[in-house]
Parts: structure tokens; C-alpha cells; sequence
């Protein structure tokens, strides 16, 4: 049974259709990419995954669960993380409260209990803090690990946001271009994290990217989407030999004889 | 320079990471458990005033300086906690019961205006909260089998166990007690930061559509702040009273608003320390201007009584000077000027320009 299933999704803004009729399904432990132009709706198919935007249209089923009526903050709870285009940091907290705010829906405690500090909160805590341990040892940022996030260089940013990500313990990670205005080197790092995420903690991947590099190196299957339509869904060979695909990238014209 | 060697989780989660900065907290707790044998009458009503202040610029700072929600009505809040405590106090119950009722009142009644309100933000909670204000000022007139009207209510004398810490008549309990309840809201405050619950706050701060996709429920979030922030200005305003002993609804005026802002602003945005230094600064820099005043009136004539609107300037030009040139405060120039002491000589000149950065509850959203 696949872990996220995508029928039928679409959202209108007035006469806008920024996702019109796309429907796809991840597997456990596949790393899926969605491709396209810009504009073409891939970020928004992540909003509205993770409740930001409400579907005109259309299921989100994850687990075989129906998440189109949760709230944005419910999402995190069933296991479902994701990064931001724009990097969504907390800038006035160092690297490591940041990855502890990752820990948030494995607390227990309510506020009297941390006001008081209780022998339990404290408990928590520890764990909390082995947990955040074993992402940053992932994702080497040992160095970085009481800096603020405001004086951070971007690259390192990108990677603290993955590392939030994790420190929710998810199984499934939406990756809003993890390797947008990263350098090469660091796009091998990330394209190495993706792969150990999947082998090592059995994570699900699904991620937005332009980088074609990166696409072809970890992703089992592409979905190309241009103007909220899909064109083409398969293994990164296929999808960019596909001709519908070639003329959003290249603009094209096709014959359609296919 | 001093550097910590961590061995263990347990050292990131105390409230200090080394025995050094334990040992600073028990002499200043030694100190100011001392001062009344230090200084006279006059300044330990000062000091008393100094810790009012700073128990409700707390109040206030978990509201603007953690949690990003800029409040124009915490005089409100400071009246209701006044004329709360004072109720409960003239219905028979003890100090001990009706002070942590008067926060507790004030707190819930915070947390259920904030459900409506906590959806606006920037400018708009806070022009919000002045409607709150106004509203409270009324009430209080309207309210007088409470709260006197117009007239105004006397401060029942504080007793407990007996012993007397009235505010006149046992100036040095009173300053005892006040200061056991500040330094154990301090405490709760600080634990409150270490804690998921303080993480939480900061994380609504800084991105609130990150903090949802963490799993983070902004609108409960916010209004348990909003909640916890009133209720600790109740407390702050319950001590106020007892502390002006007759007052009425002018006591807790849209200045004092201002100057609760001034004191988190000013001390620093998102420290806890920041109320205190600020709280300091707004409750000495009066008592220096009519120092000053008196000095300049008697060793050369020139008398500054008669020019209005003195403090209120000079309160602003200090304002606007912290906005442009330090707007982390005062405890943000501290922290500079301490990393400058522990890594001399090496500090350079731009080390800091980078950090030079506004809180989101500056900006106007």
C-alpha cells in the first residue's frame, strides 16, 4: 500500500488553477520528485500536503488515512515533515533550539509542569536533546550547534532546516528544493543525506527540485507538472524524454501524434 | 575566556551552564535579600518600585519580547490584578489566597481576550489591546461597589500569619515579600524558556508557518502567552496597589501602557533580564531628572520645574536612540560589551554588525 496518495488534487485562486487535477502515490521508502517550470504548481501541491492551502478539490490519503480536514498543525503528529522553499528558520535561536522546536509534538508536559520544571519535563528533555544529538551528528553540524541562526551562511541554514525536519522523527519528509542556491558540492551532500535517509532511517522523500542532477541521482520515479496540469510520470529517463515535458521546459511546440 | 566542557546533556539543560554564573546569582540574591539594612526608607521604596516594575515588564516581555504580540493595554491588566487582589482582600480571604487569585483572574481574563485578538498582529493586536484598555477604564468607573469609581479604594493592609507587610508600616517585609515573588517568577520564567512549552513561544515568534508545520498550534500558543503575560502583570498590579496604598483608575493610565513597552524595549526585547535593566532605568531616570533638577535649581539658579513634559522627553530621545543604535537594548549592549571583555584583544570592530537585527514584533506587519 503506497504511504501518501494524491487523487484528483486541485486548487483554484478566483479564476487561477494553481493545481488542477493531479494525482499521484508514494510508496514506503521511495524518493519521489516533482519536477516543472516555474509556476507551475509544485509548491503548492507541498501547502497543500501540509494544510496550508484548503483543496477545491480532490484527496490527500496518508497511511490510508484522509488528511483533507485536518488543521496545519496535525500534520507534523502523523508523521509528515517538510522544509521551505524560502527557509522558514526561527533567526533568533541558536542551531540547537531550533532542532529542539523539531521535538514538539513529542512532548507530553503541559505549560504548569515546565513552568515547574517537574523531574519529568527535565526526562523529556534528555531525550529530546539525544534525539537532536543524532540529527546533528547525521547532518555534521557539530560546529554550528550554538550558533544563532541569523549569522548563519545560507548553505548551513538549508541544512538546518532539514535537520528540523528529522528531529520530528517523520516518515515521510517533503523537501521544497533542497538544493536550490546550494553549491555543488554542497547539492552532493544533500543528494548523500537524501539517499542515507532513506536507507538508514527508511524515511519516504518526496521532494520539489530544478536541480536535474540531483533528481537523477536519488529519485525512484518523476512527476512533471506545468501549469498545474501533470504531464508525465515515471523514472527520471522517462520523464525527460518525454515530449509534453520537453516543450514546457524548451516551450516547443508537439506534435501530438504520440 | 572562559570555556565550558559539557559531559553531559544536563549542562545545555540547567538554568546555568557553570558554577560561576550560580555563584554571581546567590550574591546578587544576597545583596538584595540585605539592602534593607544597606539603605534607608527612601530607597528601599525605590528598590521596591524598581521590582515592581520589573515583575510586570516580565509580565509584558513573555507577551512582546518572546512570543511577538505587541500589547498597548497592559495598564489593564495591571488594574484588574489591583482591583482583584483588593476585592478578594476586603471579601476575608488572606493575602495568600487572593494574590495568586488576582494573577490568576487577570490571566484567564487575558487568555480569553486573546482568542479573538491573537488573529491580528503587529499594529493591529496592538491598537486591539488599546480598545482593551479603554474598555477596562471604564469598567472601573462603572464598577464602584469594587473598585470605588472615580474615587478610588484604599489598598488593604497585607497580612500573613499574623506578621504585618504593610507597605507604611513594615516597609521591609513588604520589600521581602515582594522580592520572594519576583525572584520566583523569574524562576518559573526561565524554566518557562527551557522548556518545550517557552520553545513553542519563540517558534510563533520568529515563523508562524513553521511552527505549524512542527506541529505547533499557533492560536492555543499564542493565547496561552497572552494568558501567562496578563496573569503575571496581575500579580504586578496587585503589588502596585498595595504598594500606592489610595489609588483610583487614573493610577494604571495609557502612560503606564507606554512605559511598560519602554521598559521591555529599552531593557531588551526577548531577555529576561532586559525587564529588569529596563525596569531599572524607567524608575531611576525620573528620580535623576529631579535630582538633577533640584541641584541645578539650588547651585545655580536655573529652575527646570516649570518646563512640562521634561521626563516624557527625555524617556523618548532614550528611546529613540536604543531603536537606531541598540535595538536589542540594554542587555544586548551588555552581552556586547562581556564578549568584548572575553576574547580581548581580539574583538573586531564589525564582530557585531551582523546581529544588528529587529524582532518581527518591531516590524509592523
Amino acid at each position: 500500500m503506497s504511504l501518501l496518495d494524491v487523487n484528483d488534487l486541485a486548487v483554484h485562486f478566483g479564476g487561477v488553477k494553481a493545481v488542477d487535477g493531479v494525482s499521484f502515490s508514494v510508496d514506503p521508502g521511495e524518493v519521489f520528485a516533482i519536477i516543472g517550470p516555474n509556476g507551475a504548481g509544485k509548491s503548492t501541491i507541498f501547502n497543500l500536503i501540509s494544510r496550508i492551502y484548503e483543496p477545491t478539490r480532490g484527496t490527500i490519503k496518508f497511511d490510508g488515512k484522509d488528511i483533507t480536514g485536518l488543521k496545519a498543525h496535525d500534520i507534523a503528529q502523523l508523521g509528515i515533515a517538510r522544509t521551505f522553499q524560502n527557509i522558514e528558520l526561527f533567526d533568533h535561536s541558536t542551531v540547537l533550539a531550533n532542532l529542539l522546536m523539531g521535538r514538539h509534538t513529542h512532548k507530553s508536559t503541559n505549560f504548569v509542569q515546565d513552568i515547574l520544571f517537574l523531574p519529568k519535563v527535565r526526562r523529556e528533555e534528555r531525550e529530546h536533546r539525544h534525539r537532536v544529538e543524532e540529527v546533528i551528528e547525521f547532518l555534521e553540524l557539530e560546529a554550528y550547534r550554538n550558533k544563532m541562526i541569523a549569522g548563519l551562511p545560507y548553505g548551513v541554514r538549508k541544512v538546518v532546516e532539514i535537520g528540523r525536519a528529522l528531529a520530528i522523527g517523520p516518515k515521510l519528509i517533503l523537501l521544497d528544493e533542497p538544493a536550490s542556491g546550494l553549491s555543488v558540492e554542497e547539492t552532493q551532500d544533500v543528494a548523500f543525506w537524501i539517499e542515507d535517509m532513506r536507507r538508514d532511517m527508511g524515511l519516504t522523500v518526496l521532494m520539489v527540485e530544478h536541480d536535474m542532477s540531483l533528481v537523477n541521482q536519488v529519485s525512484d520515479r518523476v512527476l512533471a507538472v506545468a501549469n498545474g496540469k501533470p504531464l508525465a510520470m515515471g523514472t527520471p529517463q522517462e520523464v525527460q524524454s518525454d515530449p509534453h515535458v520537453q516543450a514546457a521546459y524548451l516551450g516547443t511546440a508537439v506534435e501530438d501524434a504520440a | 575566556m572562559r570555556i565550558v566542557f559539557k559531559k553531559s546533556y544536563d549542562r545545555d539543560i540547567d538554568l546555568h551552564e557553570h558554577g560561576w554564573s550560580r555563584a554571581k546569582i546567590a550574591v546578587l540574591a544576597g545583596i538584595m535579600i540585605l539592602l534593607p539594612f544597606l539603605v534607608g526608607e527612601y530607597y528601599l521604596a525605590e528598590a521596591t518600585n524598581t521590582l515592581i516594575w520589573a515583575l510586570a515588564g516580565m509580565g509584558l516581555m513573555i507577551a512582546v519580547g518572546h512570543t511577538g504580540q505587541v500589547s498597548l493595554g497592559h495598564a489593564a491588566f495591571l488594574a484588574i490584578g489591583a482591583y482583584a487582589n483588593a476585592a478578594l482582600m476586603n471579601a476575608g480571604l488572606p493575602f495568600l489566597v487572593s494574590f495568586p487569585l488576582a494573577g490568576i483572574i487577570t490571566g484567564v481574563f487575558g487568555a480569553i481576550i486573546a482568542i479573538p485578538a491573537v488573529r491580528m498582529s503587529g499594529i493591529y493586536l496592538a491598537i486591539a489591546t488599546l480598545a482593551v484598555f479603554v474598555i477596562v477604564e471604564e469598567l472601573v468607573i462603572m464598577l464602584e461597589p469594587i473598585t470605588g469609581g472615580v474615587g478610588g479604594i484604599m489598598a488593604p493592609s497585607i497580612q500573613i500569619f499574623g506578621i504585618s507587610f504593610d507597605r507604611y508600616g513594615a516597609l521591609q517585609n513588604f520589600y521581602w515579600l515582594i522580592l520572594g515573588v519576583v525572584a520566583l517568577v523569574t524562576w518559573g520564567y526561565a524554566n518557562l524558556m527551557r522548556s518545550p512549552t517557552g520553545r513553542s513561544f519563540l517558534a510563533v515568534r520568529d515563523s508562524e508557518v513553521s511552527a505549524r508545520a512542527l506541529g505547533i498550534n499557533v492560536t492555543r500558543t499564542k493565547s496561552l502567552a497572552f494568558g501567562l503575560s496578563t496573569g503575571v502583570t496581575g500579580l504586578a498590579g496587585a503589588l502596585m496597589g498595595a504598594y500606592i496604598g489610595f489609588y483610583n483608575y487614573e493610577l494604571f493610565s495609557i502612560f503606564i501602557s507606554i512605559n511598560l513597552l519602554l521598559v521591555v524595549t529599552i531593557g531588551g526585547l526577548g531577555f529576561i533580564q532586559g525587564a529588569f535593566l529596563g525596569a531599572i532605568l524607567i524608575t531611576a531616570v525620573p528620580q535623576v531628572i529631579a535630582i538633577t533638577r533640584d541641584g541645578l535649581n539650588a547651585n545655580f539658579g536655573i529652575d527646570l520645574g516649570s518646563v512640562p513634559g521634561l521626563d516624557t522627553m527625555i524617556f523618548a530621545v532614550i528611546l529613540i536612540l536604543f531603536i537606531i543604535f541598540e535595538p536589542t537594548g540594554l542587555y544586548g549592549r551588555w552581552l556586547k560589551i562581556r564578549v568584548w571583555f572575553e576574547i580581548f584583544p581580539l574583538a573586531r570592530r564589525d564582530m557585531f554588525r551582523r546581529q544588528k537585527s529587529y524582532l518581527k514584533t518591531e516590524r509592523m506587519k
